[in-house]
């Protein structure tokens, strides 16, 4: 049976006249989806399959449909007659234009066939000179079907081949998906042989050795497999050394090696090509020399079959010497080899007459972890999930390793300067620049995958509100690792008098499985959040931020909370002084705090007169004079006492109100009278706390937290199987808001499903006059029928965007993945929901 | 709430003129709540109505959420129950329409007739404070009392409210009166008029009538009364600043665009202004720019200028407000425009933090008056993502020079509310070369407006042009 073998991802031409079996060809081989026909695209334009007149639009629409597919690496078949060369070359062309193989199929059948087989077909009304002329197309591309540029042209003659043929996907060199490490990635070696084999003693490997003493080959105990990034010669001491240790690691399976632009060199010279001596190659020349034959020979095959770039790990992991951009990933064509061994080049060259590369890392977004050399560059650092190994040892620098999935570091320094650079090792772009961040990763209607909120879609009209926020008002972007959530209030209470209560909490979630629940004291503040570096050098180093300051406080939409610098660093440098047993007893060097700034007054004051003493004033004044005016028509006679009873009613309530929003106000200058609240430690280095602890152990580990600035979070747990227990915590409620407290928030004190509410505010019956306007408790079977559904979902999804950026902040990963997930939030809070939950 | 009383004789006439009786309490019910109007005194010598307005503050807000997408929280908590806002006016004008008319068939002779009146309001909304009552009742003959009332007697440091207890005294016709208050409670008031339709006008004019065309203030009248309307995203924002515990007013008014920066004198403020697009344009023109983006164009006042310059053929603005945008599109028309005049236009929301492809491919970028909205610290960003990553040939810098503002007088501290800084001149030409240097571009310094010999022009002005543009 004869079997032939396509590209797994690529481009498949039918070529065969009308009637020749493609279609037929096509459905026994190819999912539905996988072809694309020009009969089908002929009836989408026009009603009609058989409409020849339009055929050009028909082609337009096809070269769309495969284009789109190629660009997303689907295997498609194109399924025309593609007789004359001029259709094929555009198809090859658009494959060439994504980077993909492509490869031709004939189905080569007698003449008299087709001619029949359309006859069979009431739909196919032309001649059966069309098949004629067909026919002799065919014959005449049959010859030179080759030199077209397909990587294969498969030729199947007569109805019998066509119908026995197997089809076998091929999966390209590159493709190495199926392994998964873990890996010891290893930079530019450059012919550094001994600081080589100490790199990988320190990484634990094994050398063998052959009877002269020369390494040979190498294995890791725990299995673990090397990745050479390109350039194992050149310009170094002992090439032949370096070559000869890293082919015994390919060849007995321990190793991968991708090449270099200065294999592909040395490969050439080694053919005898004419190629400049310059950069090094004279060494590796003289070296190679001194080698036997057999080596030489070996040498040369090896580095001739070197495959330009690697995706591994299941398309987690892609190694290419000089990087890759994601459209490249996978794909296979001249420009990837050259990307993939020479960069992002513009032709210009620099004053040292080195190319110019182009940033491609700043720009990179794709989910892979790309790993290269290429580019000497001080230290390695992350650039977009992106990382140059390539530290220069051969110019006296070191030469790098990074561990996967460890992502850690390993390096050795040079024995000596090797070689002299040509120009000063240049630090790469950091993850942390400042125009890192693009425009394309926040505008416009967006999608998010969230790891913890599910599928999160943000409308392009948020995004734009958004957008105005974040960049007229909010902090450096590097400084905002996380927006709170919004949290909905506890469901609708029945019970007299009130509208939240916490009978309702506790029965909200025993529904929902959670058995102990944590009731915190709600602070009326203002939320903060801090984010507290030890100094400016680790504000420098973890967040990129150069200017000598070492932390931040942001408000819930990221602004900073004093306007005035100094006293921004004073409150910035007091809460670190204070949280000083927090940085200790979890050994870190930085710190995210979620906090309630106190009083409200200090942050709040415009707003409080503006619109609440304001109303407070206008009632105070009006409700008497009203009362005058209907004692003086009562003593007329009038009857006016239901109208007088209403109004000494509004009297009591306004006064309520007055004094459920002055109890928040204190007065403050600067930082004078200001106290912080803190009530969750977010993240810390290398731990997403927010995440990974119940809120029992934020709550522990706060309370040691003292002095002036820090005013401490009330709080108990309650057994929500105890009755007692939730009495007891419906008393503490009751007691607070008696004494004007706001509330309390119930909380799981336990890790909980990311379905369940993270928490439920319980607002207390006075200071919801605030929220709902002094006679609220006048009209409270109305405002019972509330909606919280909204409210919820936004909670949920905001609460799983915030601990996205947390996660991805505390994992290391790129500026613009932290930020993506920050700037939804405050995105999704743009959301218009009722503003009194 | 508000009283109007009469000493005229029979007082008792007052009845007669707004056709309620005296000795009955009558409700009128209304789509917010419900007034009531009585007489807490009804005698020969001194007949005083009141009209007692209770609003629901739950109906209000259940009637305007249906027509007005509005979330924010005033809403719900407000001052319409208690202050004498644009609701009593309506409620007056619904209760007292026919007295408004100046129909009365029992004292036809009354109708024509001026009366000694008086009407007390306990609390006044009075945007502008005791002085805007003065002006706007004072030329209609009144006789004006406003005290100022205190916010809150706890907290005495807060200063007054934004109301007054007014007292009119005055011989005023009785009809005539009450449309004036009809059409300036809502004026005084400074809160929104979420009911307002396209009819409005129409109202004014034939509530207003004779006196409105007379009154000196009435371009005042006019525009408060009319109020001023937004898009969508003005209530997104309003609720972002809502969330941050901020007056959404207050974001607003820094959001002013640079024209209506605080300038003690209106002669000078114009001709700066448009000094600056004469001088910017100047620039463009020796640079032979044939395309140019405005970023931060605001609502497009240089673009329309722009527009109009033969050999331009690539004209784009950009904002990050986009509703600075909404008024670019109203101001150039552009869905007047031809197909052709349309292709020379770019409008998009961009902000200047961001990377942002759509930056790039230009002559010239024009950066005025900019920069000094963008924090100091963030300007790092700004700076690569204009001439790092857009680089076009030649970028248009102006920004305020702080040395001058001594010569404005009375004005304190900066010149715009968002203003982060404003340099002096050694400052601005140090971030001119700095600038420079980095990212490969000459400069040049100029001034702009007139000069002042110790402190130099109110505006400077930088052109950085790329140095390998001036080479090719």
């Amino acid at each position: 049976m004869p079997e032939l073998s396509i590209p797994a991802m690529g481009l498949v031409v039918l070529v065969g006249v009308s009637g020749s079996g493609k279609s037929t060809f096509a459905r026994a081989h190819f999912r539905p989806t996988e072809v694309v026909s020009s009969d089908f695209c002929r009836g989408l334009v026009a009603d009609d399959e058989n409409d020849q007149a339009a055929t050009p639009d028909a082609f337009d629409v096809l070269h769309y449909i495969v284009g789109t597919r190629l660009r997303r690496g689907l295997l498609t078949v194109v399924d025309a007659t593609n007789v004359q060369q001029a259709a094929r070359a555009s198809l090859v062309r658009l494959a060439k234009s994504h980077d993909v193989m492509v490869d031709a199929i004939v189905l080569d059948v007698p003449e008299a066939l087709a001619v029949e087989c359309n006859e069979s077909r009431p739909d196919r009304t032309f001649g059966k000179h069309v098949v004629t002329r067909q026919h002799r197309d065919l014959k005449r591309s049959l010859g030179r079907l080759r030199k077209e540029g397909f990587r294969r042209v498969h030729v199947l003659r007569g109805t019998e081949e066509v119908a026995a043929t197997t089809i076998v996907r091929e999966r390209s060199w590159n493709d190495r998906r199926d392994v998964s490490g873990p890996f010891d990635l290893i930079g530019d070696v450059h012919g550094c042989a001994s600081e080589l084999r100490t790199l990988l003693g320190d990484l634990g490997w094994q050398l063998s050795y052959d009877a002269t003493g020369a390494a040979t080959g190498a294995t890791h105990p725990e299995g673990r497999q090397a990745l050479f990034v390109g350039d194992l010669v050149d310009r170094g001491p002992d090439t032949p050394g370096v070559l000869r240790l890293v082919m015994g690691m390919v060849a007995a399976g321990t190793a991968l090696c991708v090449s270099g632009n200065h294999e592909a060199k040395l490969v050439r010279a080694l053919k005898g090509a004419d190629v400049k001596v310059t950069h090094g190659l004279a060494e590796s020349l003289e070296q190679l020399a001194r080698e036997p034959d057999e080596f030489r020979a070996r040498a040369l095959s090896f580095m001739d079959g070197l495959v330009s770039h690697y995706v591994l790990d299941d398309g987690r992991l892609v190694v290419a010497h000089a990087g890759l951009k994601e459209a490249y990933h996978g794909r296979a064509s001249g420009r990837v080899r050259a990307f993939a061994l020479y960069g992002d080049t513009t032709g210009e060259t620099d004053e040292y007459g080195l190319p110019v590369r182009y940033p491609w890392a700043t720009e990179y977004r794709g989910d892979a972890m790309v790993v290269y050399g290429h580019t000497p560059v001080p230290a390695s650092v992350w650039v977009n999930n992106t990382i140059c190994l390539d530290t220069g040892v051969v110019f006296g620098g070191a030469l790098t390793a990074l561990r996967y999935p460890e992502r850690e570091l390993v390096s050795v320094p040079a024995e000596q300067q090797w070689y002299e650079p040509v120009r000063p090792l240049a630090p790469a772009a950091g993850d942390r620049e400042p125009s890192v961040l693009a425009i394309d990763d926040v505008a416009g209607t967006r999608w998010i995958e969230s790891p913890h909120a599910g599928k999160v879609k943000v409308p392009e009209e948020n995004a734009a509100a958004a957008l105005e926020v974040m960049s007229r008002f909010a902090v450096d972007p590097r400084w905002l690792v996380y927006l709170p959530p919004t949290m909905s209030p506890v469901a609708t209470s029945r019970e007299e008098g009130f509208l939240e209560h916490p009978a309702q909490a506790f029965d909200e979630y025993a529904g929902w499985g959670v058995t102990h629940v944590v009731c915190e004291e709600k602070h009326m503040g203002s939320r903060a959040i801090a984010v507290l570096a030890c100094d400016p050098a680790v504000a420098a180093r973890r967040f990129g931020i150069g200017d000598g300051s070492s932390g931040v406080v942001h408000t819930r939409t990221g602004r900073p909370f004093f306007a005035d610098a100094a006293v921004a660093d004073e409150l910035v440098a007091r809460l670190r002084e204070a949280a000083a047993p927090l940085f200790a007893s979890l050994d870190t060097d930085w710190l995210a705090l979620d906090c309630e700034l106190l009083p409200w007054s200090a942050k709040a004051l415009e707003l409080i007169k503006d619109q609440y003493a304001a109303v407070g004033a206008a009632a105070r004044e009006v409700l008497p004079a009203a009362a005058d005016v209907l004692a003086r028509a009562a003593a007329r006679g009038l009857e006016v006492a239901a109208l007088a009873e209403r109004v000494q009613r509004r009297q009591v309530n306004a006064a309520a109100f007055r004094d459920a929003y002055a109890s928040y106000c204190r007065p403050a200058d600067g930082l004078d009278g200001v106290t912080v609240a803190p009530f969750q430690v977010l993240a810390a280095e290398g731990r997403a706390l927010a995440h990974t602890e119940p809120h029992t152990w934020h709550l522990d580990r706060l309370a040691a937290l003292e002095g002036d600035l820090i005013t401490p979070t009330r709080h108990r747990v309650v057994d929500l199987s105890s009755p007692a227990d939730r009495e007891a915590a419906t008393r503490w409620w009751l007691d607070l808001t008696a004494a004007g407290g706001e509330g309390m928030v119930v909380k799981p004190a336990h890790l909980v499903d990311s379905r369940v509410q993270p928490g439920l505010k319980v607002r207390g019956r006075e200071y919801l006059r605030i929220i709902y306007g002094p006679d609220y408790t006048d009209s409270l079977d109305l405002l019972r029928q509330r909606h919280l559904g909204k409210k919820r979902q936004l909670a949920l999804r905001e609460h799983g965007l915030g601990l996205d950026a947390l996660t991805a902040f505390v994992g290391n990963e790129p500026l613009w993945k932290v930020h993506q997930a920050v700037f939804a939030v405050l995105a999704l809070e743009s959301e218009p929901v009722d503003p009194r939950l | 709430m508000l009283t109007i009383s009469t000493t005229h004789r029979p007082a008792t006439d007052l009845g007669y003129l707004l056709h309620k009786h005296p000795d009955r309490v009558q409700e009128f019910p209304q789509s917010f709540g419900t007034a009531t109007v009585l007489y807490p005194e009804a005698g020969e010598e001194r007949c005083t109505a009141a009209l007692l307005l209770e609003v629901d503050p739950v109906r209000l807000a259940r009637r305007l959420g249906r027509s007005t997408p509005d979330f924010s929280l005033a809403q719900y908590v407000n001052d319409r129950s208690y202050a004498a806002s644009s609701l009593l006016g309506v409620a007056l004008a619904g209760v007292f329409s026919t007295a408004r008319s100046g129909v009365c068939k029992a004292r036809p002779d009354l109708v024509e007739q001026t009366l000694p009146l008086e009407i007390a309001i306990p609390v006044l909304p009075c945007r502008g404070g005791p002085e805007i009552a003065r002006r706007l009742f004072e030329p209609l003959g009144w006789s004006v009392v406003a005290e100022p009332i205190a916010l809150d007697e706890g907290f005495p440091e807060w200063g007054d409210a934004r109301y007054v207890q007014l007292v009119l005294t005055g011989q005023v016709r009785l009809a005539d009166a009450l449309t004036q208050l009809h059409v300036l409670l809502p004026v005084l008031d400074e809160s929104k008029h979420y009911w307002q339709g396209p009819d409005e006008v129409d109202k004014l004019l034939r509530s207003g009538g004779d006196w409105l065309a007379g009154h000196p203030d009435r371009t005042l009248i006019t525009r408060r009364y009319l109020g001023r309307r937004g898009g969508l995203t003005r209530v997104a924002l309003a609720r972002l600043a809502e969330l941050d515990d901020r007056d959404a007013a207050v974001d607003e008014a820094t959001d002013a665009p640079a024209e209506e920066e605080v300038r003690p004198s209106e002669e000078r403020r114009l001709p700066l202004n448009a000094q600056r697009h004469e001088a910017v344009l100047r620039v463009l023109a020796e640079l032979g720019a044939r395309s140019v983006i405005d970023l931060g164009c605001g609502p497009g006042q240089l673009l329309g200028r722009l527009l109009k310059v033969p050999g331009i053929d690539r004209v784009a603005g950009c904002d990050v407000s986009t509703r600075a945008l909404q008024q670019a599109v109203r101001r150039l028309q552009v869905d007047r425009m031809t197909e052709r005049q349309a292709d020379r236009l770019e409008l998009f929301q961009g902000a200047l933090t961001y990377e942002d492809p759509r930056f790039g491919g230009y002559d010239a970028a024009v950066l005025m008056e900019v920069v000094e909205h963008v924090d100091a610290p963030r300007l790092d960003a700004l700076e690569r993502v204009v001439f790092g990553a857009a680089r076009p040939g030649a970028v248009v810098v102006t920004t305020p020079n702080r040395e001058y503002n001594v010569l404005y007088e009375g004005l304190r501290g900066r010149r715009h509310p968002d203003h982060r800084f404003e340099w002096d001149r050694p400052e601005f030409a140090a971030w001119c070369e700095r600038v420079a240097a980095t990212y490969g571009y000459d400069v040049e310094r100029r001034g702009v407006g007139e000069s002042d010999e110790t402190h130099g022009t109110p505006t400077q002005l930088a052109v950085f042009t790329r140095k390998e543009a001036t080479d090719a």
